[in-house]
């Protein structure tokens, strides 16, 4: 059992809760991640990122979007309250060192997991600069956050509602162009993870992606997170999550991303019926 | 043709009335009928999770124990990896004194309610029994496991199991890694001596495949709970949700935190693939995923849980193994049109339990033998839609024995499939390697220990079951694990 420390909504949809863990506090690294499982035995065990730990209160702290229905449920829990099931470190973590200039890339709940990655490359010297980005306004998070740490940020949203009105790709382009960063790191939803490596591409930078398959044990175990990496198949939950973002074969991840759509879209409808999450209840 | 546990019964009935209380001859006793177990109606059992077989009744037990002949020099004992005195417990049995009998059982092994059900007994025990020699059958033999399993059953539900007695703490540590057979036994006895032991398992339940991976209607978890409850009665700590190598290493638990010694039963689970064009499309699976989503996370409860299960309707299983036929009968089970278990050899050389093949077949389960896949076709959206096969005959005896496969050029064609569960073997958990130097492996991933201690190459860590074994039983994994703790209480004497 793992007791919620601390609970915050981030934004319309977007949580933020530290969860006693002094196991997992001590022993993780930024990229790793978690899978946790609640609801006895029917419950589904999802990964999420550890976004940042604090060792001598013994927590982590994650930050997830409520899509589905067990994001929900874990939405509906208060401080005090306890998770049942947390397992973690799992994966390996970032490749975190010296490269010089470093971009990172994140997309919507992206930035999340972005952000232990940013401190990291700024922890080993390099001179980093974010880029995030996200649909409308209402879902930007952890702007000061990110501000706090980057040499430069640039805020984009897809309808111009803050920020420049633009893809991620667009400032992206700019700085391979002009800055020519040594690495480039991306984390957001996959079609936009896919486009951002196809713009890295030409320009031959190292670029890291982290990717966010469907997961079931996280230990190797299940096979159900394979990916196709540059024509070998790996599994995300040991091997990575995070693979070069330019042998990674998209369109396979994203149809397997969409196995479970059909039953996914109706537990979605009922987890909506029965836990609505209004505006400020959190 | 189903004959209903009340026919079966009856039957057992008038056997007890003609053989019971007489002195026979062993002419006579293997005369006595084989007693079928009794099983759910096929038709009715494919649209549940419950246990296919029943078990015996009492009469049945007495009637099956009949058949014994006591031989002398006890054939059967050798076929049993453990070495059970089967003749002793098989005699109390007959009588009626069904917790003397589990007690006789229990002196050699830790998990019978367990492997009365899925040991491959027609390979073991029954192999060597004298009643199946002398019917040249070996189906004829003398069911050991089913009164082993009834026996168990008995105990169990009457409250008659003696729990195991605990010395006097020695406050010395022991972690256990996993919760399979392995680390079941080898917590019991470890504890047994007065150690404190801690098990670590990865997943949110404990009991390895017992739970994860071989279906309830094969082994209700309620039994492989039951068993796990009797470690925490114990004393046993069982912390769940603990990936050693990630979590903690096994030189933090031994530098750090206190364990003088460490037993790893981590398993099998590596799924492999068979390296065939179209493996990643989707609805190809891995065995051990579609039976984690089926067991371990219960989405066979349709509704009820909130991890989903693919729709099919067509499904092809690839291998031989109770890994494959246990899918193929989930999948049959959770509403698939067809199922057809694809084998590149043929029946006589698939390494299932015979059993668990026949009631494959009553449920409906196709086979088709002597096919290999080449390449798994999809639709524009990546989804199955077919396998390409090819035909083989059988050429000379591989290493293992079995005649190999051999393809037949110009053979291949395409078959309509919509869903490939992948059943072809698991190999070693890399994990706790690749965060432990010392620990050496052999060319395919398996701890190398020595056989008798089931010590590894770092001092104070033994290890037994599949990641010693390769994917193997639960019997051998059982032995192993008790084979380690005896040579880890002596160890732990010494420390
Ligand atoms: C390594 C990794 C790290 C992640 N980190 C974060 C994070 O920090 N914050 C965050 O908000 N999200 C993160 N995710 C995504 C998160 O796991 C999914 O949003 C979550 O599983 C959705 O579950 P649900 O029941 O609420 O929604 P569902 O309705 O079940 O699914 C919604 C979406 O989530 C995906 N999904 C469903 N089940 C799983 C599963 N078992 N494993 C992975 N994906 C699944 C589906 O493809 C679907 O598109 C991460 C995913 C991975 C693989
Ligand atoms: C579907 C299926 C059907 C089978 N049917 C039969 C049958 O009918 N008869 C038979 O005799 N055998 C059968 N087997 C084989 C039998 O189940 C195995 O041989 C046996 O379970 C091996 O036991 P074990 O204790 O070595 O490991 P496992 O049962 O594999 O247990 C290992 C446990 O360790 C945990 N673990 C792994 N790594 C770590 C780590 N780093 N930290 C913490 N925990 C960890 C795993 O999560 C798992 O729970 C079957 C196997 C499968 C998959
Ligand atoms: S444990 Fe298995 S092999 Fe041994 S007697 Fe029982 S059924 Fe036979
Ligand atoms: S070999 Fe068969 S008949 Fe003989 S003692 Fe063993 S079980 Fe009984
Ligand atoms: S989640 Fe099962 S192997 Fe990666």
């Amino acid at each position: 059992m793992n007791k919620i420390l601390s609970k915050q909504r981030l934004s319309q949809e977007v949580f933020r809760m530290s969860i006693h863990a002094p196991e997992i506090a001590e022993a993780r690294s930024p990229g790793q991640f978690i899978i946790l499982q609640m609801g006895g035995d029917f419950g589904e065990r999802i990964p999420l990122t550890i976004a940042d730990a604090n060792v001598e209160e013994g927590s982590i702290t994650l930050i997830f979007q409520a899509v589905g229905e067990t994001t929900h449920r874990l939405a509906t829990l208060e401080v005090g309250d306890s998770i049942e099931n947390l397992l973690g470190p799992l994966g390996k973590p970032t490749d975190i060192k010296k490269y010089g200039k470093v971009v990172c890339v994140g997309g919507g709940i992206g930035v999340a997991p972005l952000f232990p990655i940013v401190q990291g490359m700024k922890r080993a010297g390099n001179e980093v600069k974010v880029i995030m980005g996200a649909r409308n306004a209402s879902l930007l998070i952890m702007e000061d956050d990110m501000k706090a740490q980057a040499d430069e940020l640039i805020v984009v949203t897809d309808d111009g509602s803050y920020g420049r009105k633009a893809l991620v790709t667009e400032p992206l382009k700019e700085l391979c162009e002009s800055w020519k960063p040594d690495c480039v790191v991306i984390i957001g939803p996959p079609i936009m993870m896919k486009f951002a490596a196809l713009t890295t591409k030409p320009y031959g930078i190292h670029t890291i992606v982290s990717l966010n398959t469907i997961m079931i044990d996280g230990t190797g175990m299940c096979g159900g997170c394979r990916a196709n990496i540059g024509g070998v198949t790996k599994f995300a939950c040991v091997d990575g999550p995070e693979f070069d973002g330019h042998l990674v074969d998209w369109d396979n991840l994203l149809l397997r991303l969409g196995t479970y759509k059909p039953q996914e879209e109706q537990a979605h409808h009922r987890c909506h019926i029965g836990l609505d999450i209004k505006e400020g209840d959190a | 043709m189903h004959v209903t546990p009340e026919e079966l019964d009856r039957k057992a009935l008038s056997v007890l009335q003609e053989y019971e209380g007489k002195d026979l001859s062993p002419k006579q006793r293997a005369q006595i009928p084989l007693q079928e177990m009794p099983t759910q109606d096929p038709k009715v059992r494919v649209t549940n999770m419950q246990e296919v077989a029943l078990g015996y009744t009492e009469n049945q037990v007495k009637a099956e124990a009949l058949r014994c002949l006591q031989c002398k020099n006890k054939p059967c004992i050798k076929g049993c990896p453990v070495g059970i005195d089967i003749p002793a417990f098989i005699a109390e049995a007959a009588k009626g004194e069904h917790a003397k009998a589990l007690s006789i059982i229990k002196e050699s092994s830790s998990l019978p309610a367990i492997c009365g059900r899925v040991c491959p007994q027609e390979s073991q025990c029954q192999l060597y029994c004298t009643v199946g020699k002398a019917l040249k059958d070996v189906e004829q033999s003398v069911s050991i496991g089913r009164i082993e399993r009834y026996v168990s059953d008995y105990a169990r539900e009457h409250g008659c199991e003696t729990t195991p007695k605990v010395a006097s703490e020695t406050g010395k540590k022991v972690a256990v890694v996993g919760t399979g057979p392995a680390s079941i036994s080898a917590a019991m006895d470890l504890r047994r001596e007065g150690h404190t032991v801690v098990m670590f398992e990865a997943l949110h339940k404990a009991g390895g495949v017992l739970v994860y991976g071989i279906p309830e209607f094969r082994l209700p978890k309620k039994i492989v709970e039951h068993e796990l409850q009797a470690l925490k009665d114990m004393g046993v700590t069982i912390r769940r949700n603990y990936l050693v190598g990630k979590t903690r290493k096994i030189s933090d638990l031994m530098g750090k935190d206190g364990f003088s010694a460490v037993f790893v039963g981590s398993g099998a689970g590596l799924p492999k693939f068979m390296g065939i064009g179209g493996e990643n499309y989707v609805g190809v699976f891995s065995a051990n995923e579609y039976l984690t989503r089926s067991n371990l996370m219960k989405a066979y409860a349709v509704g009820e849980a909130l991890t989903p299960m693919f729709d099919s309707s067509k499904v092809a299983v690839f291998g031989g193994g109770n890994v494959a036929m246990d899918a193929a009968r989930t999948a049959k089970r959770l509403g698939a049109d067809e199922v057809t278990v694809v084998y590149r050899r043929t029946e006589v050389e698939m390494p299932a339990r015979r059993e668990e093949v026949a009631h494959a077949k009553e449920e409906g389960v196709k086979f088709l033998y002597l096919h290999a896949p080449l390449e798994i076709t999809a639709n524009e959206k990546g989804r199955v839609n077919g396998v390409e096969l090819i035909q083989c005959e059988l050429g000379e005896p591989d290493a293992s024995g079995r005649r190999s496969p051999i393809e037949i050029p110009g053979s291949e064609k395409i078959f309509d499939y919509d869903t490939v569960i992948i059943a072809i073997g698991n190999a070693s958990n890399p994990l706790i390697k690749a965060t432990t130097d010392a620990i050496e492996v052999n060319r395919r991933g398996n701890f190398i220990v020595n056989e008798e201690t089931c010590e590894t190459t770092l001092e104070g860590v033994y290890a037994g079951g599949d990641i010693v074994l390769g994917a193997a039983t639960v019997i051998l994994a059982m032995g192993q694990g008790r084979k380690a703790a005896k040579a880890m209480n002596e160890y732990l004497l010494t420390k």
